[in-house]
């Protein structure tokens, strides 16, 4: 993805918010730990440069505790850190993540935010919808950008200073 | 059974683990303070995991510390102690234990007067253990919580002197605290009447007070424990009241120091005793956080040694 396109397609999933929520007095967007927030970050920095009428709670979630994997992995998940400091109940929510994969993160979120209140809708925006590797049935309403890959290959995001954000593709997980 | 987080499969006390592992521990601990703060303080992490907590020694505080970590993180709970059970008929130990790991328990919190019973269990039975106090030996949650609490006061261990003040040769508390601390950087010493004051502590680098106001002078966080009458079976002290005198800490006594020191105590206080009221209640004590503290730290290392199961 090239520099251009993808400051494109953070400017258009900004403007698809400001089109839904725009008339709304208020919305909560949630990023989850630790890659999701970073996206958000990002977005909500190309919202204050413009003259938005609603209010936006800002939320970090992290998932770890509420993961389906848990105690079925080798490697031991580490928590990041969360914070919620405002209750969802009632209010319009969208869920931030980078990579929509198999959809397991999405649905341990959806059990995480269960436990800050009853919402009046949930809503997904992520920057890379991988469409044929999903293990549940859930979708994303606001996607950067669509990618195609076998089941083992791995799709990571990497933010870089102002203009030198990667989408890379790799064959298999990289070790880190 | 289950692969820990931690580099042993179990608590038998803080002896056996490592230094990484205690800051694991207290990291951990972070997050589940946070999660004990929040308008529904559940996460559903242990959902799938079985949990007994073995009381052979009566306890108020720990017992309830861990039914509630246990509970935050949604694992089942089983509650047993031994007044009221088959022990009473004469039951071993082991049977009694193994009877209720065949109903298919994943962990076993234990405490017992016997110094030694957890990592007796570990050798036998094929569950996690968790020691929540053995005899005179280890308590190595207290200290885990201990140190949590001191950390939140202070940041780092580098260089903070921390001196155990009472009973420290009837205390599991002091000896866990001295080996969860130095493993931690800080520098520790106790204070206590020489009855009360085991002979090895040299070995282990810890400085000797046998005077009060030496000791705090010395320290800046003070860890203050009970006398456990229940276990001196020769008397040590002439009386209470001689003790209180002369190793109780009142206010004077802290008024007196050019610094604040930070007061700590396990609990059960014996107000009047070791620690006078006004010093308890005060701004300076730290006692109510350690106890709020317990339940992030104790689902904390719950929740590292129920690491990964082979499905």
């Amino acid at each position: 993805m090239s520099p251009v396109r993808f400051g494109l397609t953070l400017r258009r999933l900004k403007e698809q918010l400001i089109e839904d929520f725009g008339e709304n007095e208020e919305v909560c967007l949630i990023g989850i730990q630790p890659r999701g927030t970073i996206l958000m970050k990002h977005i909500l920095q190309l919202i204050d440069t413009e003259k938005v009428k609603f209010k936006i709670f800002e939320g970090h979630l992290d998932i770890t505790f509420y993961r389906d994997d848990f105690r079925r992995r080798e490697k031991m998940l580490m928590p990041d850190y969360n914070k919620m400091d405002f209750l969802i109940e009632g209010r319009d929510v969208v869920l931030i993540d980078d990579v929509l994969y198999t959809g397991r993160t999405i649905q341990a979120a959806l059990n995480a935010l269960q436990h800050y209140g009853r919402p009046a809708t949930i809503k997904l925006m992520t920057l890379i919808d991988r469409r044929f590797n999903r293990h549940l049935p859930i979708q994303c309403d606001y996607k950067g950008m669509e990618v195609d890959a076998v089941d083992n290959a791995y799709v990571q995001v990497n933010w870089g200073a102002a203009k030198d954000h990667q989408v890379l593709l790799f064959d298999s997980k990289p070790e880190k | 059974m289950i692969n820990s987080y931690l580099s042993q499969p179990h608590l038998l006390g803080i002896k056996y683990i490592t230094k990484e592992d205690i800051e694991l521990i207290l990291q951990t601990a972070d997050n589940f303070k946070e999660v004990i703060n929040r308008p529904i303080k559940k996460v559903p992490t242990l959902r799938d995991v079985t949990i007994a907590n073995l009381f052979f020694e009566n306890s108020t505080r720990t017992k309830i510390s861990f039914e509630l970590a246990e509970k935050r993180l949604s694992a089942d709970v089983l509650n047993f102690s031994s007044g009221g059970s088959s022990v009473k008929k004469g039951e071993s130990l082991l049977d009694t234990v193994n009877n209720i790991l065949s109903m298919k328990v994943d962990m076993v919190v234990v405490r017992h007067s016997i110094a030694g019973t957890p990592s007796f269990l570990s050798q036998h039975i094929d569950a996690n253990i968790v020691n929540a106090g053995d005899g005179t030996h280890e308590h190595p949650t207290q200290a885990l919580l201990d140190a949590y609490s001191i950390r939140e006061k202070f940041n780092s261990f580098q260089g903070l002197h921390v001196c155990i003040f009472g009973d420290i040769a009837h205390s599991r508390v002091a000896l866990s605290n001295i080996f969860c601390l130095q493993k931690l950087g800080a520098k520790v010493a106790v204070c206590g009447p020489p009855t009360l004051i085991p002979k090895f502590l040299d070995d282990l680098g810890v400085k000797v007070f046998y005077r009060v106001k030496e000791a705090l002078e010395w320290c800046d966080v003070a860890n203050v424990l009970r006398i456990q009458l229940e276990r001196q079976d020769v008397k040590y002290i002439p009386s209470l009241r001689e003790y209180a005198l002369y190793y109780g800490i009142h206010r004077e006594l802290l008024d007196s120091l050019k610094k604040e020191v930070v007061i700590m105590h396990p609990g059960p206080i014996n107000r009047g005793v070791e620690l006078d009221s006004d010093v308890a209640d005060s701004s300076q004590s730290i006692i109510l956080e350690q106890v709020e503290n317990g339940v992030a730290v104790r689902m904390a290392v719950l929740y590292l040694l129920a690491g990964n199961s082979p499905m």
